[in-house]
């Protein structure tokens, strides 16, 4: 078993923080790389970035957002309690390197990824720009660790609770009119991964997003996972989850990541749970 | 003598197709205690058993036969464990056919005597009455040696070892151990109750197996001898799934077969809702490919509860690699067989499901040089059929993670790792056996070259010698 040592419930219990013991994953773990946690016998493996990691204290950081069954099993487990299995460091670490200027930007539970990321360009001498949004106030995360590893910090929720009432891209285009930065960073709903990168496109910033397909071993072995980029299939658990955001088709992602649409809300239905609140760029996309 | 030899074989009791082909327990119900006794009288006991040499790790065939004839069942079981740590997985899937029964001599007049039956029926005595002592340990050698990977290969090796008296941890990337035993061959092939209790016998051993631990990632190579272990067995596997390389082959839907298998064996989504793990339960499913796990995954989809299930072959009946049993069962249970078939294509509705797939027709050419009739196409013979699921199931490779974080392991240009003889690879200290060496092949060949390997390991341990020297 992997105990759970700190257990922190955030946005009136929908995002859930998870330190978990886990030294021989804490130890060798780098920004950009996942776990696959289990919570039990029964469960589904599911992936998660890991969001921070104390190779001293031999723990590693989750944090999730509740959106389907297993992520409510998950925020069922107290401290003390734990997962049954949590396989990991996964995936290859972040390529980004520091240099000049960077510009992280993170959407929703996205942050718990983009955090390690931004860190790192940071500590190696980046000036970084960070560019953080929430549906609301109370679901804007890791406020106070971002605004530590970031020279600047632009909040936005669509409600206006919190920071600018904008969505992430309209403060990206703002920065882009003053500044020319050599690297952006984009980690949340995919939908707002393609916006920024068609935002990026015409000007030829470097842009790395992370991916989040539905994954099972998270090591190469089946291609549930497998995403096209620049017009090849790579498997994200090996080959990612970064990519060029410029190559990635978000599409087929979107797509991919409906694959199971029915049997979820089949799942959810049977825990009496309330449908997931969707996010409000994948409803717009719906639109089109 | 020969004339009172009765010239057929004792059949093996089976589910019905009707019943079976709706539920994941055991096709084959095993032999009961007079049908085993028959079956063992047939065996006339050769001085020079050929059937010995036909078995990838040498099982005492006659040996263990002869106790089980007796009424002697734990001496059966110890004649058979001293050879084969797996006999309840080996009596199941290994094809004995063209192993250990092929060399038997009553082969040559009738039916050979059905010996992987027979190895069943011991192994499963010994799982369900628990009698036996585990076999004798030699003293500990103090030598510490890393197994990685927990499929047959890895776990043959790992008991040898233990027994030989070495320590050892067998590391496994899923949080089960057994390998493609566990997450590619159905629970109606194999109990996973069977493998389980197969890897307890081995930890009875004394052997660690650590779960989790995806070697390549959480430690390396040159890590694993830094912790202390003097030597490293290698049996990861072909584990990375081929496509087709078609268009449409990312729509949701199209599954490689490691996928539905996986899902289906490993995360038990069979059972959902009661488990976790969701698959899409098709009502036209094409299954791609001609092997075993392509008998697997269409009986698996039946299973499902599908309408139609397709196997979709290039070439004809006779060039299937699937053994021929696993392809009956599969016709008995209503698979549809489209042989010198391909797709070219795969088409999605407007959520980017799978709704049809293009094929062409294909005829064979004259044998080419490997004396393989090469399929072609049959010019203007595309047309589209309809299927909500596909399985990709032409085969694997071997995974890179590993390989490519040690560049000491020479690979082929297929990504195998080039091994010796004895599975010794280009990195001092390194065995490694089974499909990262061989590619896609059988459980047994497995467990044969986990079973070459630790011989070689145990000699190389005990002598504290060079790499080249044997």
């Amino acid at each position: 078993m992997f105990p759970i040592v700190r257990r922190k419930e955030m946005a009136g219990g929908k995002i859930i923080l998870n330190e978990i013991l886990a030294p021989k994953i804490a130890r060798v773990a780098q920004p950009g790389q996942f776990v696959i946690l289990m919570a039990g016998e029964k469960g589904e493996r599911i992936p998660m970035t890991i969001s921070d990691m104390d190779p001293v204290k031999g723990t590693i950081t989750i944090i999730y957002h509740v959106v389907g069954r297993s992520t409510v099993a998950f925020r069922r487990l107290q401290a003390g309690e734990g997962y049954s299995s949590v396989a990991g460091p996964l995936g290859l670490p972040t390529e980004a390197e520091g240099a000049g200027l960077a510009v992280c930007v993170g959407g929703g539970t996205g942050l718990a990824v983009l955090y390690p990321i931004a860190k790192k360009l940071k500590s190696q001498g980046s000036r970084v720009i960070s560019i953080m949004g929430a549906r609301t106030a109370e679901l804007v995360i890791l406020k106070e660790e971002m605004a530590a590893v970031s020279d600047d910090l632009l909040i936005c929720t669509d409600d206006g609770s919190l920071g600018r009432k904008a969505l992430v891209t309209e403060l990206l285009k703002e920065v882009l009119e003053r500044e020319r930065p050599d690297l952006v960073v984009a980690v949340g709903p995919v939908m707002m991964m393609k916006l920024v990168s068609e935002i990026t496109r015409p000007q030829r910033i470097k842009t790395i997003v992370s991916l989040n397909p539905i994954m099972i071993d998270g090591t190469g072995m089946c291609g549930s996972c497998r995403v096209e980029v620049g017009g090849e299939t790579r498997l994200a658990c090996v080959d990612g989850p970064e990519f060029d955001g410029h190559q990635v088709n978000y599409d087929l992602l979107l797509q991919r990541l409906q694959a199971f649409r029915e049997e979820e809300h089949e799942a959810m239905m049977l825990l009496g749970e309330e449908e997931i609140e969707r996010c409000p760029m994948k409803k717009e996309m719906e639109r089109e | 003598m020969s004339s009172k030899i009765d010239l057929d074989r004792v059949e093996m009791p089976k589910q019905s197709p009707e019943k079976r082909k709706r539920n994941f327990q055991e096709v084959a119900l095993g032999y009961g205690p007079e049908q085993a006794a028959k079956e063992a009288n047939r065996c006339i006991q050769c001085k020079k058993p050929k059937c010995v040499e036909g078995c990838p790790v040498g099982v005492e065939i006659p040996t263990f036969i002869l106790a089980l004839r007796e009424g002697d069942m734990p001496g059966a079981v110890q004649a058979l464990k001293r050879k084969n740590s797996l006999p309840g997985i080996c009596g199941r899937v290994c094809p004995q056919e063209v192993q250990c029964e092929s060399r038997c001599v009553l082969g040559k007049k009738g039916a050979p005597v059905a010996i992987g039956r027979l190895e069943r029926y011991v192994a499963d005595w010994d799982l369900s009455t628990k009698k036996c002592p585990v076999c004798e340990l030699l003293p500990p050698s103090g030598k510490k040696v890393a197994v990685v990977g927990s499929g047959p290969a890895g776990l043959t090796c790992a008991a040898d070892l233990a027994r030989m008296g070495h320590s050892v941890t067998v590391f496994e990337a899923l949080h089960d151990g057994g390998g493609v035993l566990v997450y590619g061959i159905p629970e109606f092939r194999l109990p996973k109750n069977i493998v389980r209790s197969e890897i307890e016998y081995v930890k009875s051993l004394g052997v660690k197996l650590e779960l989790d631990s995806v070697v390549g990632r959480q430690v390396q190579i040159k890590g694993l001898f830094e912790e202390g272990y003097d030597a490293l067995f290698l049996g990861i596997g072909a584990g990375a799934p081929r496509f087709l390389g078609v268009p449409g082959e990312n729509l949701s839907g199209v599954y490689s077969a490691n996928e539905y298998l996986t899902r289906v064996n490993l995360m038990k989504a069979y059972k959902f809702p009661e488990y976790d793990t969701p698959i899409k339960k098709g009502k036209k499913v094409a299954v791609v490919g001609g092997g075993n796990v392509a008998m697997d995954s269409a009986r698996s989809a039946m299973r499902l509860g599908a309408d139609e299930v397709h196997v979709v072959y290039r070439r004809g009946r006779e060039e299937m690699p699937a053994r021929l049993e696993e392809v009956e069962n599969a016709m008995e249970e209503g698979v549809i067989f489209d042989f010198l078939t391909n797709p070219t294509r795969f088409l999605g509705d407007e959520r980017g499901m799978v709704k049809s797939m293009e094929v062409v027709e294909m005829e064979l050419g004259e044998p080419d040089a490997s004396g393989r009739r090469s399929p072609r196409v049959k010019k203007g013979s595309e047309h589209i059929v309809d299927v909500d699921t596909a399985v990709i199931a032409v085969g694997t490779v071997p995974n890179p993670l590993i390989a490519s974080s040690t560049p000491e392991l020479k690979t082929t240009r297929w990504g195998t790792l080039v091994v010796d003889e004895r599975g010794r690879t280009t990195m001092e200290g390194v065995w490694a056996g089974g499909d990262i060496t061989t590619g896609g092949a059988t459980v047994i060949s497995a467990m044969g070259a986990g079973k070459i390997a630790s011989a070689d390991m145990d000699l190389w341990l005990r002598k504290d010698g060079a790499w080249d020297g044997k």
